[in-house]
């Protein structure tokens, strides 16, 4: 049971340079390098520590981003599609509907009318708190909220 | 000033290699360096916060069982510690020094709110934020 520290911490390098480039394709192959070990073994101990699949983890990261972006620019959601990762503003949209409940457009004007309560704390921690708590699958939450199974995929990337 | 926090600890894998990274790298001073059988009270001192002390602390005996210090360093390596603010004037240009001395930025500085924060880890995981002061 457990990761072994040294081997979590080569995994939170790995995550971290995620963190700084969310944007980018970060296939398993290309973690497990930055972590010294092999494909195989960095997605099962990534899950392990962090608790979610390092695809998955991404997704979050750049939801995240993007919820700080409608919120904090205004620059339009295309554009925002675009630097946070997605190829297609169709993709994103539906991504984002189905990680936060909500679209874009409807987080923007919520934070447009008021906000929260978290201005005296500082920026970089209110972004995490506002990063999604994806505990399921994308696809998976599809599924359960799907009446029928046809529109259903496999995939959750973008 | 006569009350008030002196020591936070926080916790790191190896105290030599804390101790260079915090004084070499990061420009604290070493306060207390006391050793007693297997505990080290390893305590730095920001050169401008003479009053506040970081306590650099490993887990283990005899304050921990091997389980309970396994459970700690897990979780330092994981970076699930709280992060570390740090104010400083100038964000750009300490980032700059850090990774000269070869830091491990987690974030490069960015401009928000008038202001500009960056990231970085220590060895051990835990993650610092560096916070320009906003000029009044």
């Amino acid at each position: 049971m457990g990761v072994d520290p040294e081997m979590l911490r080569r995994l939170l390098r790995a995550r971290d340079r995620m963190d700084q480039a969310s944007h980018e394709e970060w296939p398993v192959g290309r973690l497990a390098k930055l972590s010294g070990v092999s494909g195989a073994h960095f997605a099962r101990s990534f899950k392990e520590a962090f608790g979610v699949p390092p695809h998955r983890y991404l997704l979050t990261r750049r939801i995240e981003r993007a919820k700080a972006m409608l919120r904090e620019t205004e620059l339009p959601i295309t554009e925002i599609a675009l630097e946070t990762g997605w190829t297609s503003l169709g993709t994103f949209g539906r991504t984002f509907r189905d990680v936060t409940g909500e679209t874009p457009g409807a987080v923007r004007e919520r934070a447009r009318a008021g906000g929260d309560d978290l201005a005296s704390v500082p920026a970089c921690i209110v972004r995490a708190v506002h990063r999604p708590n994806l505990t399921i699958a994308v696809s998976e939450k599809r599924r359960q909220e799907a009446d029928d199974t046809n529109g259903s995929e496999e995939t959750e990337g973008p | 000033m006569s009350q008030g926090i002196e020591v936070v600890g926080i916790y790191v894998r190896d105290q030599d290699e804390a101790l260079e990274f915090y004084v070499e790298k990061l420009g604290f001073r070493v306060h207390t360096d006391a050793k007693g059988g297997e505990f080290r009270w390893l305590t730095v001192q920001h050169p401008e916060q003479p009053s506040f002390q970081l306590g650099l602390f490993k887990p283990g005996a005899p304050l921990h069982d091997a389980a309970t210090a396994q459970q700690l360093n897990e979780v330092v390596a994981k970076g699930a510690m709280p992060a570390l603010v740090m104010v400083v004037n100038d964000c750009r240009g300490t980032c700059e020094r850090l990774k000269a001395r070869g830091v491990e930025l987690t974030q490069e500085p960015v401009e928000r709110y008038g202001t500009v924060d960056a990231g970085f880890r220590d060895p051990s995981g835990n993650g610092w934020k560096l916070i320009e002061a906003r000029k009044s």
